[in-house]
């Protein structure tokens, strides 16, 4: 009984003396561990292979990358919506360009850099020196993107091209995490390339968040624009950064998903901005600006798509159930994240 | 003549400062555009639709039609706007609900019907009722629980089309009733598409509130300053509420006119992108869309505006698809054009070219 | 530039659309001085050290630093920092998310990255010599406001810098703190630094300052020795004309006379609010003008607002001439006969986009509720109607009130309430931040509103202000009622102790 006090006790102060960002980070991670955990206990099969779990990453991996840079321009308190748009317009140029332009597989990263260090230019230009707010510049930014992708090329179309079909069927083996197939047959787990490039990113930003000066006047121009700049920060110069390095990351997750995928569509990413958003925020990235954390993020896209796997294996696979457990999960993280900052005020 | 010059730049650089100036400018340059391309934009000829009675035609009339869609939200997004400084993203979801619920209840959950099973007004007020209820869970998500608005309404957003098709089963019903179509499209013997009168009768209802009530003082002062409000006597969080209900009866009757305009509903494709319209017509309107003052007859010419511009872009055969890319230029050439910045210069021009004359 | 000299300004000029902030000023500040920068609002002090901060631009003139040969750029608030400049403002300009080493640490010159545990070290060896009460590692936002410009302050101290630039740093700090803060600034004095210092109290220029710039409406007035100019001479010439004496207010005024002056309109018994302060009881008679009195954070402005129904009422009884009353919320109090001109002007009080005259409207308006408006000839008729009676200084009642000078600002937000002819009006700290000439026309008014039989509640940090104004002072210390003087204890010294306690500590 007397443990059980303490403990309270000393709960409440680590609520207390715990910054924001990293409260929402805790509670993200638990909510994934918890919501697996409890998938893997009563649904069973689908969840307890690892390779479930690399599934789930090499199906997401466009979708790290681009929320990863939603996290950062919302932690400087913008936002960014045309993220979908541009990783549709991305694979749709680079599909065209491998098909009949003739191009190879590796100088189509350089298209899909170039598309996105364009929006990135225009976008924080705008954003940050014409002070022209950030929904409505990615709005247009949105629309430019997904106008655009029907111009280039109107149809979907598979990719036939030879050297990235390799490239796309390339596998990551993860020592000691396979498993037995049905037949009997030891298979070993992989991941895609894509998921390397996803990993890769997310501890690239991590650091530069925590331990560059950049990273933290990201976090200042949040927290404070006004205070910032009297702080000797260029704040400016900071949103351009954020909004060029957000476009830069949703090119190269155009290309992760142009390789997972293999084939142009202008509908390809519909609602993926709108996915990155809620990943971000699940993740503990606050729309106001200021908190928010890459790691938080990650976690934030494993926990949407687990979700969405948990809703289709419980058998609830109309279209619209997914549609409404994202929309839910959204509600009570909102709501929850609302509740424990109002809470915390008060303490 | 120079006496002339000289008042012509105070003009300008007054003018400048004037909030309805943007939209103005905005459909000044699209019609001279039109005019110089193709005159015959703007001719308006009297023909006769399928079932014989008289309808105008015409590019001008398109826009007339279309446009008094996005007015009545225009209406709606600008009071949310102004209250909460955020916009409402879920309005094309929302639509989906409030057609899907209409049809519901016209059809009485059989998949096609000659007859309403309820009447029209019936079907329509509980259409009104469950848009005003999802208006309220929006708002409320804002104002109690303190959650930005577009990430709020991102809910409704994501799940709305869903709802939407989950009333009626995935079905989609057909009213077979001619007088269902009145709304969308001609009342017998009348040439004007009817949408333009519903949404001279939504403005014409609109005005009559502010002028008779406190709508609009309490709305700005709300979101301009909450804290200041609230020491005042005012309810800071019931009036975000309201906002967000008075765009649940906008959207409600928005979603009358485009299923009657089908007879029937397509739960993916209705009203799709409409809330990006909506918005770019309050922020075309010169409102700003951190919240605060407001303009509600700029934010009117500014849905015209931006339904002139897709009827443009539609005349020059631009695919549908693609019809973004063009308003994207657009909008960012107006946004850029409004920005303070960039209107500073402007107006800094204009003080440049009266002195100059001057000297 | 003069040898001692480590800043010199010369011929500063700088407009605004329609407004000439700064004309032709001159600046000089010596090494190792205190140098005050006084004026009336709106006299350019602000806009003098946002042009030397590099937050505005300036349109001539230059800038001289020690150790430059030539006229010194200042385009942002880095190149500021850089040359040696750094600055703690009025308004907290730190980040609330960040942590406290952070806020100090962030945008200065120095390694590439961020070394959280030097850093961590670092601050926290600085806020242990400055005996602030502050965990480098924690939050900002936990602090009070208090401690944070105490941060805010540490911040700039550290920083090597030539020229420390204080903008009435001291508005929120209490007397303690305000001791600590000037022990800092005679050390730093003493390493040579050059100090300008920007209040609107008058004590703490004499305590601590060498020299003293007087601005008015943007021009240079003089750069006095403190010895030369007694404080008199000071005022008046920042107001540019002779002072009529100040204390002549309260015998000049007539004080009501009805016969129901006994009559205790509102009595508070055991109010307590959520806001952390005590039960306390209250009660003000008609006619009457009392006042809390307290350091800052003794809970003077949370007693008012328990009353007013701003912060949640959670215990005790109000009673409206021997009636119980309830208020659960603003709008309760307002019905009541209640009115509240809050503590803090720009986030309480004004609505900033809107204009004059919605401001001016905006209480009664609520009061009638909202299918009541008024229409707009009423609403210009009524607006002007004050904005004559109050001598507010506006362009006209359209103007958005953010663009008039915090005088007028505080003036509207007072005829906001006049207009909803209260039975009881509360003024939290109502001449906060607003030029002298101001103070006095509101005091003079807080009196002529008692005598027709108004009862006021006023709140001043300047204990001179509550004598010439109060005929009862309430005294308050640590969230708790902990005395009440008479109008014949009401003497600088009886109130200084019985803030403090001591024998007085009665009740």
């Amino acid at each position: 009984m007397a443990s059980e006090k303490n403990t309270t006790a000393k709960k409440s102060s680590w609520f207390k003396n715990v910054s924001d960002t990293n409260l929402l980070l805790t509670i993200t991670i638990v909510v994934f561990f918890v919501m697996y955990l409890a998938a893997m206990l009563f649904l069973g099969s689908g969840f307890l292979k690892p390779q479930a779990f690399f599934n789930i990453l090499n199906a997401q991996a466009a979708l790290i990358i681009t929320a990863c840079g939603m996290s950062l321009v919302m932690i400087t308190g913008g936002i960014d919506i045309s993220v979908g748009g541009v990783v549709a317009l991305v694979s749709m140029c680079c599909a065209v360009y491998l098909d009949f332009g003739g191009g190879n597989p590796y100088t189509a990263i350089l298209v899909a850099l170039a598309i996105g260090l364009a929006f990135g230019l225009v976008q924080g230009f705008l954003v940050a020196y014409l002070d022209i707010q950030p929904f409505i510049v990615s709005l247009a930014g949105m629309f430019f993107a997904r106008g655009m992708t029907t111009i280039v090329h109107t149809n979907p179309f598979n990719v036939e091209n030879e050297a990235f079909n390799k490239l796309k069927m390339t596998r990551v083996i993860i020592p000691g995490m396979g498993s037995v197939n049905k037949i009997g047959k030891y298979v070993d787990a992989y991941v895609e390339i894509g998921v390397v490039v996803a990993v890769l990113i997310v501890v690239i930003l991590f650091c530069v968040l925590r331990w560059t000066k950049l990273g933290r006047a990201f976090y200042a121009v949040g927290g404070n624009q006004q205070s910032a700049l009297m702080l000797g920060i260029n704040v400016k110069r900071t949103k351009f950064i954020a909004h060029l390095i957000c476009s830069l990351l949703a090119g190269i997750g155009g290309y992760v998903y142009f390789l997972h995928v293999g084939s142009g569509s202008p509908s390809h990413a519909s609602g993926m901005e709108m996915n990155a958003i809620a990943s971000s925020i699940i993740g503990g990235t606050m729309l106001t600006g200021g908190v928010g954390n890459i790691i938080g993020t990650f976690f934030g896209v494993l926990s949407l798509s687990t979700i969405q796997n948990i809703v289709s294996s419980a058998g609830l696979d109309q279209a619209w159930w997914t549609g409404i457990t994202v929309a839910a999960m959204l509600c009570i993280f909102l709501v929850v994240q609302s509740v424990i900052m109002a809470r915390k005020k008060k303490a | 003549m120079q006496n002339n010059k000289k008042s012509a730049g105070a003009f300008f650089s007054g003018l400048v400062k004037q909030q309805i100036f943007i939209p103005l400018a905005a459909l000044l340059i699209l019609a001279l555009f039109n005019l110089i391309m193709d005159p015959s934009f703007f001719k308006i000829t009297l023909g006769y639709n399928s079932v014989g009675d008289p309808v105008l035609n015409g590019y001008l009339v398109t826009i007339l039609d279309y446009g008094s869609e996005l007015a009545i939200l225009a209406i709606g997004m600008t009071l949310v706007t102004a209250a909460s400084g955020g916009q409402d993203i879920s309005v094309g979801a929302t639509i989906a609900i409030a057609g899907s619920v209409i049809l519901r209840m016209l059809c009485g959950g059989q998949t096609t019907t000659d007859h309403y099973c309820v009447p029209l007004i019936v079907a329509f007020l509980v259409a009104v009722v469950a848009s005003m209820a999802f208006g309220a869970f929006n708002g409320v998500l804002v104002a109690y629980f303190r959650i930005q608005p577009m990430i709020a309404t991102l809910i409704l957003f994501t799940a709305g089309r869903s709802i939407a098709a989950w009333i009626n089963n995935n079905e989609l019903p057909i009213v077979n009733v001619n007088s269902f179509g009145y709304f969308g499209g001609y009342i017998p013997g009348v040439p004007i598409p009817t949408p333009f009168f519903i949404a001279v009768l939504c403005v014409v209802v609109i005005a009559l509130v502010m002028k008779f009530t406190n709508l609009k003082l309490y709305t700005q002062a709300v979101g301009i300053n909450e804290s200041s409000s609230r020491l005042n006597g005012l309810n800071p969080e019931f009036i975000k509420l309201i906002s967000f209900v008075i765009l649940g009866i906008c959207v409600a009757v928005v979603g009358l006119i485009k299923v009657s305009r089908l007879s029937t509903i397509n739960y993916s494709v209705i009203a799709k992108d409409i809330e990006m319209d909506a918005i770019l017509a309050v922020a075309l309107g010169g409102n700003a869309l951190g919240g605060g003052k407001f303009n509600i007859w700029a934010s009117i010419l500014g849905a015209y505006v931006i339904q002139f511009l897709t009827t443009t872009l539609y005349k020059f055969e631009v695919q549908s698809d693609a019809l973004p890319a063009y308003k994207a230029v657009v909008v960012i050439v107006l946004v850029v054009l409004s920005a303070p910045v960039v209107r500073e210069k402007l107006a800094g021009l204009g003080k440049k070219m009266k002195s100059k004359e001057v000297a | 530039m003069k040898e001692k000299s480590v800043l010199e300004m010369r011929g500063i000029c700088k407009s605004f659309p329609g407004v000439r902030a700064l004309h032709d000023v001159d600046f000089t500040l010596c090494e190792g001085e205190i140098h005050a920068l006084m004026g009336e609002n709106g006299a350019g002090k602000s806009t003098l050290i946002k042009v030397l901060t590099g937050v505005y631009e300036k349109d001539e003139g230059e800038i001289f630093l020690k150790g430059l040969d030539k006229a010194a750029v200042i385009r942002s608030p880095q190149d500021a920092q850089k040359l040696g400049i750094s600055t703690v403002y009025q308004e907290i300009t730190l980040c609330p998310n960040l942590s406290v080493a952070e806020n100090m640490y962030i945008g200065r010159d120095g390694q590439k990255g961020v070394s959280w545990k030097k850093m961590n070290a670092d601050a926290e060896k600085i806020l242990k010599t400055l005996d602030i009460p502050a965990k480098a590692s924690r939050q900002l936002s936990n602090y009070s406001i208090a401690i944070q410009q105490m941060v805010a302050i540490a911040r700039a101290v550290d920083m090597d810098c030539k020229v420390l630039i204080l903008d009435e740093p001291t508005s929120s700090l209490d007397e303690q703190e305000v001791e600590k803060l000037f022990g800092l600034m005679r050390d730093l004095r003493a390493k040579g630094v050059g100090i300008i210092f920007v209040t609107h109290f008058l004590d703490q220029v004499y305590e601590v300052c060498d020299k003293i710039t007087v601005l008015r409406d943007g021009g240079l007035v003089g750069e006095y020795e403190i010895a030369d100019l007694p404080r008199v001479k000071l005022v008046s010439k920042m107001l540019g004309k002779e002072l009529d004496d100040m204390s002549d207010i309260k015998t000049d005024s007539v004080v009501y006379e009805g016969a129901d002056k006994d009559a205790k309109v509102f009595v508070a018994e055991g109010l307590q609010s959520n806001a952390g302060i005590k039960p306390f009881d209250f009660y003000i008679k008609k006619g009457e003008v009392n006042g809390f009195t307290g350091l800052l954070g003794s809970g003077r402005s949370e007693c008012v607002r328990a009353i007013f129904g701003a912060d949640p009422v959670i215990a005790g009884s109000l009673k409206k001439n021997g009636k119980h009353i309830k208020i659960k919320k603003p709008i309760d109090a307002m019905k009541q006969g209640i009115a509240y001109l809050p503590e803090d002007r720009k986030v309480d009080g004004i609505v900033g986009d809107l204009s004059v005259r919605d401001n001016i409207i905006l209480a009664e308006q609520v009061l009638k509720g909202f299918f009541h408006p008024y229409s707009k000839a009423e609403a210009k008729k009524l607006a002007e109607e004050y904005i004559k009676l109050l001598e507010i200084k506006t362009a006209s009642a359209d103007t958005p009130i953010k663009s008039l000078s915090g005088g007028n600002q505080q003036k509207v937000i007072l005829a906001r309430w006049l207009l909803t002819h209260p039975e009881y009006l509360i003024l939290d700290e109502p001449t906060r931040g607003i030029d002298v000439g101001t103070k006095i026309e509101i005091q003079k008014l807080v009196l002529k509103l008692a005598s027709e039989g108004m009862s006021v509640t006023f709140i001043s940090s300047e204990t001179d202000e509550m004598i010439r104004t109060c005929s009862r002072l309430i005294v308050m210390r640590d969230r708790r009622v902990v005395g009440e003087l008479g109008s014949d204890e009401l003497t600088q010294n009886k109130i200084m102790s019985t803030i403090a306690g001591g024998e007085h500590d009665a009740k």
